[in-house]
């Protein structure tokens, strides 16, 4: 499929694709991550206090996986939000705000978290 | 084609109230529209899981803060309803992740995809999701 100049592939299928695969591959990562967080706390002994909770997140494959984690928590939700917008928001101009708005807002809370998690 | 296409009904200024109670929604239809709106749920609170993140990791004090606010409340935030916030939170991602998993069931084995397969595990997902958000609700205010 050419993707480029005059000849480029303007109808038809594939254009969906990458945000269907992504968000199916997003998903399957944050169920296994939940899977992973759920099992450290279970398998932990003792009551969950400060030490046991920030314990699970300072070890340097949990920081690895996480910070992938909260990236592909954005690119999931982005996919999806932008969804809501399409289907319900025909207004060009006020969907692009809102599109905006999602961006900025998923931005912020990726800096955010990936802050958090390598300061601990 | 040298048939004219049929014109095709065009539904437009559908009413929230007046229409949208009219519609008769099967379990598949109610587990695809709360599969959007608990999505759309976590989107907007997503600063809130953050800033728990934030305060239940960073330090022990934060940590204390932490438990503090659902305790007995932070700022204009009484705690109980932070808890009824969280709860929620809590069964957005149930229904989501488990509405997502019955998705890519779907995709993986297309035989099923039917009204059958649709009707029962749409009654799964809901089901299993309002279940234990109750047995996790039930933890979070202490009733047992």
């Amino acid at each position: 499929m050419t993707d480029y100049g005059n000849k480029r592939t303007i109808v038809g299928a594939h254009y969906g694709m990458r945000d269907w695969l992504s968000q199916r591959v997003t998903a399957v990562l944050m169920v296994l991550f939940t899977i992973a967080l759920i099992a450290q706390v279970l398998l932990k002994k003792g009551p969950i206090g400060y030490d046991l909770w920030a314990g699970i997140f300072a070890a340097q494959w949990m920081k690895f996986v996480t910070f992938t984690v909260i990236l592909a928590l954005a690119y999931h939700a982005w996919v999806g939000v932008r969804n809501i917008w399409m289907d319900y928001i025909k207004p060009a101009g006020l969907r692009l705000v809102l599109e905006v708005f999602t961006i900025v807002w998923l931005l912020g809370c990726v800096g955010w978290g990936v802050q958090v998690l390598w300061r601990l | 084609m040298t048939e004219i296409a049929k014109k095709r009904p065009e539904f437009r200024n559908i009413n929230a109230f007046k229409d949208l109670t009219t519609y008769r929604m099967t379990a598949a239809a109610w587990t695809s529209i709360l599969h959007r709106a608990s999505g759309a749920i976590m989107f907007l609170l997503l600063p809130l899981v953050i800033w728990f993140f934030d305060t239940s990791v960073s330090s022990e004090v934060s940590y204390e803060r932490f438990t503090a606010a659902f305790a007995s409340g932070i700022g204009f935030v009484p705690g109980w309803l932070l808890k009824l916030v969280s709860l929620g939170l809590i069964w957005g991602y149930l229904h989501h992740m488990f509405a997502g998993i019955r998705h890519l069931i779907m995709d993986i084995d297309h035989h099923a995809v039917n009204n059958q397969f649709g009707k029962a595990s749409g009654l799964t997902v809901i089901s299993l999701a309002i279940v234990l958000t109750l047995l996790l609700g039930a933890k979070l205010f202490g009733l047992y």
